[in-house]
């Protein structure tokens, strides 16, 4: 599958500077895609890794034609692309199965909307659902299965049509991990032994080992906006071992890549302001992270990819906790590895009571904005504030939607910290039974 | 403000429950009916024309009168809450109970209401002689009858529904059954209450304005408020106070959604048992205002303390516990037997006097004539529910797949829905009297004026609810045309279409009484029908074929339901269900 000379592939979808921004209640746009460049030529699987926020599934749905770019090029066999184009195929992570057709009903679908007659239809259709591996299942309802074999329909619904281009957004993701694992097995089976008639796959993922080991080329995406900050191609030849030194390597390697991108964008090292957003962590997560990391065998230092395998975690999942612990100053992030700080081991010796008030003095040292809260309560006569104002504060600088995570998260760092209380009916904040510690 | 409400499934449609009940509980309503007149017309005083104040068609009265009609609707809906709790809670309770009430409530809820008014009010009247309050609660009775069954539906099932592991803490905590109630079943039930309490409301409009002027033979109630203002304007052909009553009615609706229903539902959302957050949680500037002014939280606190130490109260309330011993199961099984032999005596007794009662005042041949006026009313209702549906289902998934409409169309539905339909209808009825239309055709579409609502802000709720991965995924393999509607969007829309169509149609059998016979000053149109047979008999007074009238109907609903409605449900419930 790897030829070197890619010049000489044919190109299938081409998509140059490509900018996509939503229009929020009508403000100013929320940049989700920023100056996006990527090529997908004949014969590869191409990822897209990302973390959420990073508009994977935004590029995903552009290409599909279900959403138009703000600006840019987007060709397909070299002509603009209008709408959603024939021979393109796509694979939802939520299998989107029409839970009132039969198995055979969902996938002759596309075909009965292609206008294949209906003899013809019936054929493929079996044909496909043969090679899916779903033989005797034609006439059961999607209910009536288990995920993975749902996704199997998917695949067969995709596959059933013959597309050039088959899509694929997040497809394992709903699934649990053996299951998962079968189907890219098989998936990449049928890629390998040329029973596919499909070109090319493009594979939407936050899961870095997935990406490593389906793809020949993965595109690295950051967040907020969604660039593309590196290009890797995998050179490792199929069935790939996960546990061969070079495949381990280079999931350490992509895993460093996505942490250093991330120093790297906020210029003043990890200093929090007012008004950044904030990602909802509880502080479970945070404490049990902690805990984790302090006993052995890490004692204190640990490769990310390999605690986020022990403790089976995503890389969504344990980025911000990795995150929001070096902001607080618990912990430090350095080549692909997370390191706790003296105070975050101190954290994890101590019991609850310590804790809360170890969490209360980096809370407030280093996240602005609930030292402005408590600030702002300590000054109001009644010591009482509502919830508004912060909000109308927060959304200065951030969309709707994250100035209310923010302000989520902050509350609950903040009744965790006891620095101050929050009725959530009322919608104000108060210093009620917050002792005046600190 | 203009959050989507969710919808709920009805609880009246949700229901599955043994049909070999409805058989006893049937012939008891109506032979419930039967005995309270024949018992009454003793009583029945023959030339008392009862004294309640005039009606002034100056539009200076109607604040007042609306008022009065608002009041009415409060009393009715505390007596639907107070009956609800009680009747619910026995029917979820006790096994025995369960098994006459049950069928009793569904019955009850396929008798068209305005049918028994005249019975209703002849008996309240009876009850208090040449009293004004005997008429009060004659429509209070009626807005009730309109309001209680779907309510207590609601909370029978919730109380059957009642999660185990809450149940078992409860048990674990020694709650007394009295503690229990209040801090787990009625909590519980509270968000499914409400919704049919709004559903409710909404349907009483309607009654309370054809319940305040009611003629029964000789005897005439006008009642001050908005159902008998727009009577005497109607008589006096007042097209200008007709507008009056109109306008008065959108304001009280307004207000009472505002200051009322919002901020009930916006606080009831508290009681939702899913932990995840709702997409809206609804929201009631009203409920804002009141939970952040210390001074209103202030004057509510002495109220809430007493309901507090009221649920608090460890008052046992014994409720039939089964205790499983040997001893206990036969001797319970002997009870059962006893029970349903002596169900099936009055059952039986009940019949034959009532069949009694019929033939020898109606004849064979007026029987099956109302039988046949019967299937002319059938087809009217299943004629014009299609009709509505054909238009407000396309409109509705129009609407409900873009958002920002859907959220200024969904109140607009909603408020329409609870607009009494019967303040439309002179407007209608002037123009068929002008153009010399036919009435048993044009006529018609006044049965779905008020309750066609229903079916589009249901489409419209499922459409809104229609997942997007659906779409896509429709989009992706370019799924377009008839395609798409028999493959996709009538599939996904189904159970809610089924749910606003049950409440429509239900709605629109009731309506037929009043708009199959309307009137304007001197012209009367009447289309042929069973809704126009009842209503002329009740203003004839002619008991015996009003009785035959309402059984006739109800049996018609009750058939409707069982052979149309519910397979039709049962197929959105087990197949079409998402996920």
């Amino acid at each position: 599958m790897t030829i070197d000379n890619t010049t000489l592939r044919q190109e299938i979808f081409s998509l140059k500077h490509v900018d996509k921004g939503f229009r929020k209640g009508g403000e100013e746009d929320v940049q989700v895609l920023d100056d996006v460049n990527l090529t997908l030529l004949e014969g590869e699987i191409v990822g897209l890794l990302g973390r959420s926020g990073s508009g994977k599934s935004t590029l995903l749905r552009i290409i599909a034609g279900l959403i138009q770019a703000s600006s840019g090029e987007v060709n397909y066999f070299g002509k603009p692309l209008t709408g959603p184009a024939e021979g393109v195929a796509m694979v939802f992570q939520t299998f989107a199965l029409f839970p009132w057709l039969t198995v055979l009903q969902n996938v002759e679908a596309g075909l009965e909307a292609l206008g294949v007659p209906p003899d013809e239809r019936r054929k493929r259709a079996l044909a496909a659902i043969d090679l899916i591996g779903l033989d005797g299942f034609e006439n059961a309802y999607p209910r009536e299965m288990s995920g993975g074999m749902r996704q199997r329909v998917g695949f067969a619904r995709g596959l059933v049509v013959n597309p050039t281009l088959l899509l694929m957004d997040e497809p394992f993701s709903a699934l649990d991990v053996l299951t998962a694992e079968t189907l890219r097995t098989d998936l990449l089976d049928l890629w390998n032994t040329r029973q596919l008639p499909i070109k090319s796959v493009l594979i939407v993922t936050h899961n870095i080992e997935e990406a490593v080991f389906m793809c020949d080329r993965i595109m690295v995406l950051s967040s907020n906006p969604g660039r593309v900050v590196a290009e890797i191609k995998v050179p490792f030849p199929h069935p790939r071992n996960r546990l061969d030194p070079a495949f381990r390597k280079m999931v350490d390697d992509i895993y460093a890549l996505m942490t250093r991108r991330r120093s790297a964008d906020t210029l003043n090292k990890v200093q929090l302001e007012v008004g950044s957003p904030l990602t909802e962590v509880s502080t479970n997560l945070m404490a049990g992270l902690m805990e984790a990391l302090a006993a052995p065998p890490y004692n204190g230092r640990a490769d990310m990819p390999e605690i986020a395998g022990k403790l089976l975690l995503e890389v969504d999942d344990l980025f911000p906790v990795a995150e929001i612990l070096e902001h607080l100053g618990f912990a430090e992030l350095k080549d692909g590895d997370i390191l706790l700080t003296a105070a975050g081991k101190q954290f994890a010796d101590v019991g609850t009571q310590e804790r809360k008030v170890l969490f209360a003095e980096h809370l407030l040292r280093n996240v602005p904005l609930a030292a402005r809260i408590r600030r702002v309560l300590q000054e109001r006569p009644g010591q009482r504030a509502p919830r508004l104002r912060f909000e109308q504060e927060l959304e200065d600088y951030l969309s709707d939607s994250a100035a209310e995570e923010t302000l989520d998260t902050v509350i609950n760092w903040g009744r965790y910290a006891e620095i101050f209380s929050y009725n959530d009916h009322t919608e104000t904040f108060s210093m009620e039974d917050v002792e005046g510690a600190l | 403000m203009t959050s989507v409400v969710r919808p709920f499934i009805p609880a009246t449609a949700k229901r599955l429950m043994p049909n070999r009940w409805d058989l006893v509980a049937f012939p008891l309503i109506i032979g419930f009916l039967m005995f309270a007149t024949t018992g009454i017309e003793g009583t029945w005083a023959p030339i008392s024309a009862l004294q309640t104040e005039p009606i002034s068609l100056d539009p200076s009265n109607l604040p007042e009168y609306a008022l009065r009609t608002t009041l009415r609707m409060l009393a009715a809906m505390a007596a639907s809450i107070v009956f609800t709790l009680v009747y619910g809670t026995l029917a979820a309770k006790s096994r025995r109970a369960e098994k006459l009430l049950v069928p009793i409530l569904d019955i009850l809820q396929s008798v068209p209401v305005l049918g028994y008014i005249s019975f209703t009010v002849t008996f309240f009247l009876a009850l208090f002689p040449g009293r004004v309050l005997g008429a009060e609660f004659a429509a209070i009775f009626a807005i009730f009858t309109s309001q209680a069954w779907n309510m207590t539906f609601s909370f029978y099932q919730s109380m059957r529904t009642v999660p185990n592991d809450l149940k078992e803490v409860s048990v674990n905590l020694r709650l007394s059954g009295w503690q229990k109630f209040w801090k787990l079943e009625v909590p519980f039930a509270m968000p499914g209450m409400i919704w049919n309490m709004m559903m409710s409301m909404s349907g009483g409009w309607f009654f309370v304005v054809a319940s305040e002027a009611i003629t029964v033979g000789d005897k005439t109630v006008t009642l001050p408020g908005v159902g008998s203002y727009l009577a005497m304007a109607i008589d006096h052909k007042d097209m200008g106070a007709v507008g009056w009553v109109i306008l008065v009615m959108v304001a009280v609706i307004l207000i009472y959604d505002q200051f009322l229903f919002r901020p009930l539902v916006a606080w009831a959302d508290k009681f939702r048992l899913e932990d995840t957050m709702s997409q809206a949680a609804p929201e009631s500037w009203v409920l804002n205002l009141i939970q952040r002014t210390r001074f209103i939280q202030q004057l509510l606190r002495p109220f809430g303390k007493l309901m507090k130490t009221l649920a608090r109260l460890r008052l046992n309330i014994s409720m039939p516990q089964y205790i499983h011993t040997e001893a206990h199961t036969t001797v319970s099984r002997a009870i059962d037997v006893v029970w349903g032999v002596f169900m099936a005596g009055l059952c039986a007794f009940i019949v034959w006097r009532l069949f009694s009662f019929i033939t020898t005042e109606v004849h064979l041949l007026e029987a099956l004539r109302v039988v046949g006026l019967g299937f002319i009313t059938l087809i009217r209702v299943t004629l014009l529910i299609a009709i509505a549906s054909v238009i407000w289902v396309p409109l509705g998934v129009y609407i409900g797949l873009r958002p920002a409409l859907a959220e200024k169309v969904q109140p607009l539905a909603q408020f329409l829905a609870a607009f009494p339909a019967n303040l439309l209808f002179p407007v209608f009825v002037i123009f068929i009297v002008h153009f010399k239309l036919d009435p048993d055709i044009w006529l018609s579409p006044l049965i779905v004026l008020g309750t066609q609502w229903y079916i589009l802000f249901n489409v419209v709720a499922g459409a809104s609810a229609f997942p997007n991965d659906f779409r896509e995924a429709a989009t992706n393999f370019r799924i377009r045309g008839w395609q798409w509607w028999r493959q996709v969007m009538l599939p996904g829309i189904f159970p809610y279409y089924i749910t606003g169509a049950i409440t429509a149609s239900g709605g629109a059998w009731n309506a037929s009484i009043v708009s199959e016979m309307v009137s304007w000053g001197n012209d009367k149109l009447v289309a042929h029908g069973l809704g126009s047979y009842i209503a002329q008999t009740t203003a004839a007074g002619d008991f015996p074929k009003i009785l035959l009238g309402i059984t006739v109907m109800s049996v018609f609903v009750v058939l409707f339901n069982r052979l149309l409605w519910r397979p039709l449900y049962a197929i959105a419930e087990n197949k079409l269900r998402l996920n």
